[in-house]
């Protein structure tokens, strides 16, 4: 693998609080040097000019829908690792709601075999229950050892105080957070939409926000009882499940969350026409509930931004609303609108809009070395224009799937190159 | 045997407007919210005129076109009003019910829309147990589509044929259909408001003509974000109260399909939402009664009432087929005053 030396960019490495101009020099799969501009000599090596540009770390995303093993219609890892690329991503947690579920460390460590081709490195995420079914645990020690960073059972919520219990026990035994998909199952069956005056017009059943945040709170109550226990909260979407967040937090407990680009970006009116690329589980949510996903991630309450990357073929969307299944992907938008969103109009610092998507996801689930620009962590890094305004088209996404609500949108904030352990895994 | 010569054309690009960005036929009747008040008045004025015209001359506007019922739910007045209109105007129709056809073996709503049109259907009448199907419908085909009822959203056509029958009781003509022609007319509908569609597209059509709207029902069966559908529509849980400012009151059955495990007593629904000829005659003597059928006699309504003097019920059913012939006419581009 040749050396490749990134010359004249704006350095921002929030987990060192760095920004500055400064020359990055890549080798053998690590970071070898950062010096400022100019003082790196390396004949060998590759050059890339990144003046006017932002170098960061490769970015991160803890929450991903990989559809492997199972699912390879809707993507695969090499697809929807590509698409990864594409964003500017370099790691990507895959959830355990695969063909069978992955439940084992066979399956752990398949899902992260060089044979998969897959362009950002992939942690994933065990079950938490067997076959998630919500009544045995599955071997978190085991799974943590084949390379898992985390147990759930995302999209089929642990429901029971017992279980979900003893899963906060065994996970902090063995230092794995255990994340929640946080919706009352028991309030929520049929619904496909946030519940509201709009649902009811639609002639849909509605998920009441009560259905998150009434999860949450017992979820908090319950790791309360629980020493060293981490919960992580997958995709927040309402104001009053992130005040529980904000509250335990304050207590000291060791309570996490993420939201995704589309719960601060869209609100419900986005379902208006029925349009099942605009749905998902949570649902979009009102205006009151996005603003508070806006505010929790300027206040710091919000840990990560999660892009939820749920691919699904065109029939399985082509669909009535209540027959369609959920989910948008997410891979390839989410730094566009984190940035035309957060930086460009709240005014939010890139720096800190980086450490959502780099440093804290990488700390919030432990990936050793990832989210970071020190000299000897991995390779990873992502070089993005902030100013170039680009239209997001679905049909060029890498992803199998074009499921999105934001085709056809324009977008300030374009990824030109994204290196993976010393690989070059994306290039505009 | 003729032969057809089929034309293959080159692959097209898969880049193009995706699923979703497809039109919709703007002559589709799947929201009463989309018909202006001056569409609605030309509808009814439609309906009145082919109702009245010579059934051998009506029956050429549609000669041989061909149109498609698509029913996936059960249904007797609305299928049978809308294949008696679409014959009457002498189109060619075919009925698609879920027990009798691929729909059975898991052939898409898309994919059954495209069967459809292949086979050359030129508007297809669709009622369906989701809400916004016929948009699904639309974007499928690019034919017109008549919403014939999709889930607890829509049924535009009974909207009009139930605004046909509020203007004969009032004895307006289509003519004067406007902002302000219902102006100083509270109606209340009354029951299982929540999953239903027949309420939703009232609510949507009866404040823009100056009505004022009352919901009433127990709050299971009608949510207070219901007033938020409208401007012009309030909440009353006392039916006696609502009847006593009604001039017509529409019954609704209780969707027991539809409840979702919601648990009603029946005993106390009756006491309190029933329309009874004690009730009426207390509260609402000359009210004009409606009901969209099918009846649950003993439960919402008693025979009494839904057979009496002021029932209204046997003439919505009446009004379905002209109502149903001016939106057939409309879609194929044959509303009377269109071409022939």
């Amino acid at each position: 693998m040749k050396a490749l030396l990134i010359r004249g960019g704006r350095v921002i490495d929030p987990a060192s609080g760095l920004d500055a101009p400064r020359d990055v020099l890549l080798r053998d799969g690590k970071v070898a040097a950062i010096e400022k501009p100019e003082q790196i000599r390396a004949k060998d090596a590759e050059h890339f000019d990144a003046k006017g540009l932002i170098v960061a770390p490769g970015l991160i995303d803890i929450h991903v829908h990989l559809r492997e093993p199972g699912q390879g219609y809707k993507e695969t890892i090499a697809t929807g690792t590509a698409a990864a690329a594409a964003g500017g991503f370099t790691s990507v947690c895959a959830m355990p709601n695969t063909i069978p579920v992955n439940d084992t460390p066979k399956t752990t460590l398949w899902m992260q075999a060089p044979e998969r081709g897959a362009s950002a490195k992939v942690y994933p995420i065990g079950a938490a229950t067997r076959g998630s079914l919500g009544e045995a645990l599955t071997d978190y020690a085991a799974l943590k050892d084949a390379g898992a960073v985390a147990v759930t059972d995302d999209g089929r919520p642990i429901l029971g105080d017992a279980i979900m219990l003893e899963a906060l026990r065994a996970a902090a035994a063995v230092g794995l957070p255990v994340i929640q998909h946080a919706e009352d199952t028991r309030l929520t069956g049929g619904c496909s939409m946030n519940a509201g005056a709009l649902a009811f017009r639609l002639g849909l059943r509605g998920m009441s926000v009560e259905a998150e945040s009434g999860l949450v709170e017992r979820d908090i109550a319950l790791v309360r009882q629980v020493k060293n226990a981490h919960l992580h909260v997958a995709h927040l979407s309402t104001k009053k499940a992130l005040d529980a967040v904000r509250a335990a937090r304050k207590s000291g407990l060791h309570v996490t969350c993420e939201v995704t680009p589309h719960h601060f970006a869209l609100t419900e009116e986005r379902v208006a026409h029925y349009d099942t690329n605009a749905k998902m589980n949570p649902p979009l949510r009102g205006e009151s509930d996005r603003a508070a996903m806006i505010e929790g991630l300027l206040d710091g309450t919000i840990d990560a931004i999660a892009t939820d990357h749920a691919p699904h073929a065109a029939h399985e969307k082509e669909q009535e609303f209540d027959r369609a299944p959920n989910g948008i992907t997410g891979l390839e938008s989410a730094l566009g609108l984190a940035i035309s969103i957060l930086h460009v109009r709240h005014r939010m610092p890139l720096g800190k809009v980086l450490a959502l998507v780099s440093s804290r996801p990488a700390q919030t689930l432990g990936l050793a070395g990832r989210g970071s620009l020190a000299v000897g962590s991995p390779a990873d890094v992502a070089v993005f224009d902030p100013e170039e305004k680009w239209v997001f088209r679905a049909a060029d996404s890498r992803s199998r799937s074009k499921n999105t609500p934001f085709d056809g949108w324009e977008m300030q904030g374009r990824v030109k190159l994204t290196v993976s352990e010393g690989r070059i895994v994306f290039r505009r | 045997m003729a032969q057809t010569r089929a034309t293959i054309r080159k692959p097209q690009k898969l880049s193009g407007p995706s699923f979703f960005q497809q039109p919709i036929h703007p002559l589709s009747a799947i929201s009463i919210g989309d018909f202006s008040v001056a569409e609605v008045r030309r509808t009814l004025e439609s309906a009145d005129a082919l109702e009245k015209e010579d059934p051998l001359r009506r029956a050429k506007r549609l000669a041989k076109r061909r149109v498609a019922l698509l029913f996936y739910e059960a249904s007797t007045r609305t299928r049978t009003s809308f294949e008696l209109a679409a014959k009457a105007l002498g189109a060619d129709t075919t009925l698609v019910s879920s027990l009798s056809s691929s729909i059975e073996k898991g052939e898409s709503l898309k994919d059954t829309g495209i069967t459809l049109k292949a086979l050359g259907a030129e508007c297809i009448i669709l009622r369906s147990p989701y809400s916004g199907g016929p948009y699904v419908l639309a974007r499928a085909t690019g034919l017109p589509v008549l919403n014939a009822g999709d889930g607890m959203a829509e049924h535009p056509s009974q909207a009009l044929l139930d605004l046909r029958t509020m203007l004969q009781f009032l004895g307006k003509r289509a003519r004067a259909i406007g902002e302000k022609c219902l102006r100083g007319v509270t109606i209340t509908i009354c029951g299982d408001i929540l999953h239903s569609r027949v309420a939703r597209s009232n609510a949507l059509l009866l404040p823009r003509l100056g009505a004022k709207l009352i919901l009433c029902g127990p709050p299971a069966l009608l949510p207070e974000t219901a007033a938020a559908i409208a401007p012009g529509i309030s909440i009353e849980r006392d039916f006696d109260a609502a009847l006593r400012r009604s001039r017509i009151v529409m019954m609704l059955r209780i969707q027991a399909e539809r409840l979702a495990g919601l648990e009603l007593n029946a005993d106390e629904y009756r006491a309190r939402y029933q329309a009874n000829a004690e009730r009426m005659t207390a509260h609402a003597p000359q009210a004009l009664v409606m009901h969209p059928g099918p009846i649950i006699r003993g439960m919402e309504i008693t025979s009494e009432v839904a057979d009496g003097p002021v029932s209204g019920i046997a003439q919505q059913v009446a009004n379905g087929v002209p109502v149903r012939m001016a939106l057939v006419a409309r879609a194929l581009g044959a509303a009377k005053g269109g071409r022939q």
